[in-house]
C-alpha cells in the first residue's frame, strides 16, 4: 500500500474537511448605506434621544428611563458557562437607522440597496418572491423597513407592524402588554434592552382568529459597532393562533457586536403561539475573532386556561449565545414546549436552554434539546423545570442529547429540577454520544460520501426538532446545519 | 451570620501544642482558608438549594474532652450484629479504646485511630493527609482540617485483603449537645488491596450538635474499596460530610450513602478516576420526613480512558422534608471510551415535600457514552390499583410500593449484613413494623 493511500485511508474525509470547514459565512457582506446613527455611548441622554427620534409618548420614555436607572444598578451576569472579554457599554452605537427611513407607503419605496440585501439573503420581502405567502417585517439594524401582507392581515383584524408604529397606532395594547412577561427589571440585558430598544415587531391576533399565514421577521445587523436591541411582542387573544418565524444574520466584522433582544409572548385562554427561530448571526472566524454576542431574553406566558406556547429554535450562529426561551404556565391545562438544535463550531459558545415554570393545574411541558459541538466549541444545555406547590398534576418530559465531534469541544448539561408538589411527574433524560464510525462506514458502503453520511446522521439526530419547524424554515435550517458542521468530522 | 464560635475554635486549635510541624502547617492553612471564605451562602452554586446559615448560627463549640455515657449495650443496635469486624468506636467525636474491638486480623491491614497513626505511621500521614481533600475545596473541609482531633487511619499494604469489614462507628449521646466534632478518616489502599469500610454516624439522644466529617480515600492500581456511609444522626443534629477518593489504574471505588438522620445534612461523594480502566459505583438512598433537609452532592471526574461509572440515588420524602441531589459527571478530553450512567429518582409522599435535583454532565471527549436520568413523582396509581385488585389494602399497598421503591437501590449493597439491616430499617419505616432500631 502506498504511503499516500494509507494516509488517505487514515483520514478518509481529510480533503473535504478543510474545504468545508473553511467555507465562508455566506451572509457576511456589508451593505453600504448611509445610516443615521447616534454617537457611541450610553447615558440618560441617549435614552431620551432614541425616544425622541421615534416620537414616542411620554409613558414609554418614562418606562425606558426607569429601566435605564435600574440597569445602572445591575451587574452583568457571569454565571453562564461562556467566556468573553468585558463588554464596554460605552463603546456601542445604540441607534442606527438607514438614512432613508421615513414612513413608507408601499414596499416599492424601500431603499433598493436594502432590498438588494434582503434579496441576497433570500428573504421574501418582495411580494413576487418565490416564498410568497409569508408576511415579513424586516428589521435592518435598528428600524423596521417594511411590512408585507399588511392588508391581507388587516382583513382578519390582525395587527402586524413594527414596534414603533404599534406604539403610535395601538398604544393601549402596547401599554397593556409591554413588560408584562419580561419586566424591565428582569435581568441585566433585558433592562438594557428596555432602556434602548429601537424597534422590533408587534403582533396582535384578535379573539378566535387563526392567522392565515406564517408571520416573519428578519433581523440584520449592518452598521459596524452597533448593538441591536429589538423588542418583539406577540399577543394571541382568546382562541387565537399564530405562527411566527424569526431569522437573523449579520455582516462579517472582526469586532464583536452585541445583540440583546427581548421577546414577549402572551397567550390568553385557548390561544396558541408557535415561535420559530433560525439564528445565523455571524459566528466569528476560525480563530474566534469577531462574531455576535447574542444575549437574548425570550419568555412566553400562558396566561389563560388551555393556552399553548411552543418555542422552536435552530441556533447555528453567534460567537456567544445566552438564551433561554421560557414559558410561564399560569393558566390551568396550559402547555409549554421547547425544541432546540444548537450547533457550535470553531470557538463558538452556547449556553442555552429553557425554563418551564408550572403554576396552574394540569400544566404540561415538553423539552427536546439537541446540542452538537465541533471544533473548539462549547455547548451547554441549561434548563429549569419548576413546579410550584399549587401546580397540581404537572407533567414534564425533558430529553437533551448531545453529540460531540472531535475532542477539543465540550458538551454540558445543567438541568435544574425543582419540584414542590407531589402530584407532579417529572422525567429528565440526557445522553451524550458521537457519530459512530460504524454508522459512517455503513452509509459509505451504501454509496454515500462521508459528508453525506455525516449530514444524514446529524439530520436524523435533529429530526425531532426539525419536524416542529415550518417547512421553508426546516429546509433552511438543514442547510445551515450542513454549512456549520459538515466536514468537521474526522 | 455569625461564625465567631467556629473562629474561636480555629484559633484555639492553631495554638495546640505537641503537634508536628507539618500538621501545624496543615491546620494553619485550613484555618486561614476558613477565616477567608467563611460558610457558603445560597449564592454559591454548590449551595444553591441548601442554606448553611443554620449551621453558621449554631451555638456549638468543638468537643475537646472525651465524655458521654455510651456503653456496649447502647451501641449494639448499630453494629449490624457482627462481632468479628474490626470496629473503632468514637463517642462524641473522641476515640474510645474500650468500646472498640480489634476483630479478625488480616495480614497487611492496619486500622488505627488517628492519634495512634500519628505515632506509628507519621510519614504516611504527613504525605497523604490533606492531599486528597484540599482546604481550597470548600469551607467545611477547611474547617475540618483546622480542627480535626480524632478519626481513623486504615492502611492496606500491597495485595492485602481485609477479610472482615472495618466499621468506624461515630456515636453521639446527650453529652454531645452544643458540641461540634470534626472527624477525619484516611483510607490508603495500596496496589491490588481490597477492603470494605463502613462509616456510621448514629445518636442515642436527640441532642443538637454538629458533625463535620472528612474522609479521604486513596486507591492504588487495582485496589478495590467499598465504602458505606450510614448517616443516622439525631433528628436535631447537623451533619456535613465529604468522602473524596482518588483512583489509580484498574481500581474500583464503590460507595453507598444511606441518610435518614439530622435536621440538616449534606453529604459530598467525590471521586477522580485518575487511571485507565477504573470503575466507580456511587449509590445512595435518602429518606426524610418532618422538616428534615437532606442534600447529596456527587462528583465523578473521568480523567483517563476506558473507565466506567454507575450511579443510582433514590429518595423518599414525606411531610415538609426537602431533598437535594446534585450529581456531576465530568469527562476530560483524554477520557475517551468513558461509559457513564447516572440516575436520580425521588418519590414524594406528601404534597408539601420538596425536591431539587440537578444532574449534570460536562463532557469534553467525543467517544463517550454518557447518560443521566432524573424522575420525580408520587406512587403510581396503576400499581396501586393493581395491588388493590389483588386484595391488598390501600394502606398496605402504598407501604409496600414505597418500600419497593427504596429497596430497589438497597439491593445493590453487596455486604449481606449491611443490606439486610438497612432493608429491615426501611421496611420498618414504611410499614410501621417495630424492629430493633
Amino acid at each position: 500500500m502506498s504511503k499516500q493511500l494509507a494516509a488517505e485511508q487514515g483520514r478518509p474525509m481529510g480533503a473535504s474537511i478543510d474545504t468545508l470547514i473553511n467555507r465562508e459565512y455566506q451572509a457576511g457582506f456589508v451593505t453600504e448605506i448611509e445610516a443615521d446613527a447616534l454617537p457611541r455611548g450610553l447615558s440618560e441622554e441617549t435614552v431620551r434621544l432614541i425616544s425622541a427620534k421615534k416620537n414616542e409618548p411620554e409613558w414609554l420614555l418614562e418606562w425606558r428611563l426607569k429601566a435605564f436607572r435600574r440597569w445602572q444598578q445591575m451587574s452583568e451576569p457571569r454565571w453562564a458557562n461562556v467566556e468573553y472579554a468585558k463588554i464596554d457599554y460605552q463603546d456601542i452605537v445604540y441607534y442606527s437607522a438607514p438614512k432613508t427611513a421615513k414612513p413608507l407607503g408601499s414596499l416599492d419605496e424601500v431603499d433598493p440597496k436594502i432590498r438588494e440585501t434582503y434579496d441576497k439573503l433570500g428573504i421574501p420581502l418582495h411580494e413576487q418572491k418565490l416564498l410568497a405567502g409569508v408576511a415579513v417585517d424586516a428589521v435592518f439594524d435598528s428600524v423596521s423597513v417594511g411590512t408585507t401582507y399588511k392588508e391581507e392581515l388587516a382583513k382578519h383584524g390582525i395587527i402586524f407592524m413594527s414596534f414603533g408604529e404599534a406604539v403610535r397606532e395601538h398604544p393601549e395594547l402596547v401599554k397593556k402588554y409591554l413588560g408584562s412577561v419580561v419586566p424591565y427589571s428582569d435581568n441585566f440585558f433585558a433592562a438594557l434592552n428596555a432602556a434602548v430598544f429601537s424597534d422590533g415587531s408587534f403582533v396582535y391576533v384578535p379573539k378566535g382568529v387563526r392567522c392565515p399565514m406564517e408571520l416573519s421577521t428578519y433581523f440584520r445587523i449592518n452598521a459596524a459597532d452597533t448593538g441591536q436591541f429589538e423588542r418583539t411582542l406577540i399577543v394571541a387573544d382568546e382562541g387565537a393562533y399564530v405562527s411566527y418565524l424569526e431569522g437573523c444574520t449579520a455582516p462579517k466584522r472582526s469586532t464583536n457586536q452585541l445583540h440583546a433582544a427581548v421577546v414577549e409572548l402572551v397567550a390568553l385562554e385557548d390561544a396558541s403561539i408557535k415561535y420559530s427561530t433560525v439564528q445565523n448571526w455571524y459566528a466569528g472566524d476560525e480563530e474566534g475573532k469577531g462574531g455576535i454576542y447574542n444575549f437574548v431574553t425570550k419568555r412566553g406566558k400562558c396566561a389563560g386556561a388551555r393556552s399553548k406556547i411552543s418555542w422552536t429554535q435552530v441556533e447555528t450562529g453567534s460567537a456567544i449565545t445566552w438564551k433561554y426561551p421560557s414559558v410561564i404556565l399560569q393558566g390551568d391545562d396550559s402547555t409549554g414546549e421547547f425544541y432546540s438544535v444548537a450547533v457550535v463550531n470553531n470557538y463558538q459558545q452556547a449556553d442555552t436552554g429553557t425554563k418551564m415554570i408550572h403554576i396552574g393545574r394540569n400544566t404540561k411541558s415538553n423539552i427536546v434539546s439537541k446540542g452538537i459541538s465541533a471544533g473548539q466549541g462549547n455547548n451547554s444545555y441549561r434548563g429549569q423545570v419548576k413546579v410550584l406547590p399549587k401546580a397540581e398534576n404537572a407533567r414534564n418530559y425533558t430529553q437533551c442529547d448531545s453529540m460531540l465531534v472531535g475532542n477539543r469541544c465540550g458538551a454540558h448539561t445543567f438541568p435544574y429540577i425543582e419540584v414542590g408538589n407531589n402530584t407532579a411527574t417529572i422525567e429528565h433524560e440526557a445522553s451524550t454520544s458521537k457519530i459512530g464510525e460504524d454508522q459512517i462506514f455503513y452509509l459509505k458502503q451504501r454509496g454515500m460520501s462521508a459528508e453525506q453520511a455525516v449530514s444524514m446522521i446529524v439530520s436524523g439526530f435533529c429530526k425531532e426538532v426539525f419536524k416542529e419547524l415550518p417547512m421553508e424554515f426546516a429546509l433552511e435550517a438543514q442547510q445551515l446545519l450542513g454549512i456549520t458542521l459538515e466536514g468537521s468530522v474526522g | 451570620m455569625s461564625t465567631t464560635a467556629f473562629l474561636d475554635d480555629v484559633r484555639a486549635a492553631t495554638e495546640r501544642d505537641g503537634e508536628p510541624r507539618w500538621l501545624r502547617d496543615l491546620r494553619a492553612r485550613g484555618a486561614e482558608r476558613f477565616a477567608a471564605v467563611g460558610f457558603p451562602t445560597t449564592r454559591d452554586e454548590d449551595w444553591k438549594y441548601t442554606s448553611a446559615a443554620p449551621i453558621a448560627e449554631l451555638d456549638v463549640r468543638a468537643i475537646s474532652e472525651p465524655g458521654g455515657e455510651v456503653t456496649r449495650a447502647s451501641i449494639a443496635p448499630y453494629s449490624f450484629g457482627q462481632d468479628g469486624w474490626t470496629t473503632l468506636v468514637f463517642v462524641n467525636g473522641r476515640y474510645d479504646a474500650d468500646l472498640s474491638t480489634a476483630g479478625v486480623a488480616s495480614a497487611g491491614v492496619r486500622v488505627l485511630s488517628l492519634e495512634q497513626a500519628r505515632e506509628e505511621m507519621g510519614d504516611l500521614l504527613r504525605d497523604t493527609l490533606g492531599s486528597i481533600c484540599d482546604v481550597e475545596q470548600n469551607a467545611f473541609i477547611a474547617l475540618n482540617t483546622a480542627l480535626f482531633t480524632d478519626g481513623a487511619v486504615i492502611h492496606l499494604a500491597k495485595d492485602a485483603v481485609a477479610t472482615a469489614p472495618i466499621h468506624l462507628l461515630f456515636v453521639s449521646d446527650a453529652a454531645a449537645a452544643k458540641g461540634a466534632s470534626h472527624p477525619r478518616v484516611l483510607v490508603v489502599a495500596e496496589r491490588n488491596s481490597k477492603a470494605t469500610v463502613i462509616e456510621s454516624y448514629v445518636a442515642t439522644s436527640e441532642a443538637v450538635y454538629f458533625t463535620n466529617a472528612v474522609t479521604e480515600v486513596s486507591l492504588g492500581d487495582g485496589a478495590t474499596v467499598t465504602h458505606y456511609k450510614i448517616q443516622r444522626e439525631s433528628p436535631r443534629a447537623f451533619h456535613v460530610g465529604t468522602i473524596d477518593a482518588r483512583q489509580g489504574r484498574d481500581s474500583h471505588f464503590v460507595s453507598f450513602s444511606f441518610a435518614t438522620g439530622a435536621a440538616l445534612s449534606r453529604t459530598n461523594v467525590w471521586t477522580i478516576l485518575g487511571g485507565e480502566g477504573c470503575g466507580a459505583t456511587l449509590n445512595g438512598l435518602y429518606m426524610a420526613d418532618g422538616s428534615q433537609h437532606v442534600d447529596h452532592q456527587t462528583r465523578i471526574e473521568h480523567q483517563k480512558e476506558n473507565c466506567y461509572s454507575r450511579e443510582v440515588y433514590r429518595g423518599v420524602l414525606d411531610d415538609t422534608a426537602h431533598g437535594v441531589f446534585n450529581g456531576k459527571v465530568y469527562v476530560h478530553p483524554e477520557a475517551q471510551k468513558t461509559d457513564g450512567k447516572q440516575e436520580n429518582h425521588t418519590l414524594l409522599l406528601s404534597p408539601r415535600a420538596v425536591i431539587d435535583t440537578k444532574p449534570q454532565l460536562e463532557i469534553f471527549a467525543d467517544d463517550v457514552k454518557c447518560t443521566h436520568g432524573a424522575t420525580v413523582g408520587r406512587i403510581d396509581n396503576t400499581s396501586l390499583f393493581y395491588m388493590k385488585s389483588r386484595g391488598v389494602g390501600a394502606l398496605r399497598a402504598r407501604q409496600l410500593l414505597t418500600y419497593a421503591f427504596a429497596a430497589d437501590v438497597l439491593e445493590q449493597i453487596e455486604l449481606d449484613a449491611v443490606r439486610e439491616s438497612l432493608e429491615e430499617l426501611t421496611l420498618a419505616r414504611f410499614t410501621g413494623a417495630t424492629t430493633a432500631e
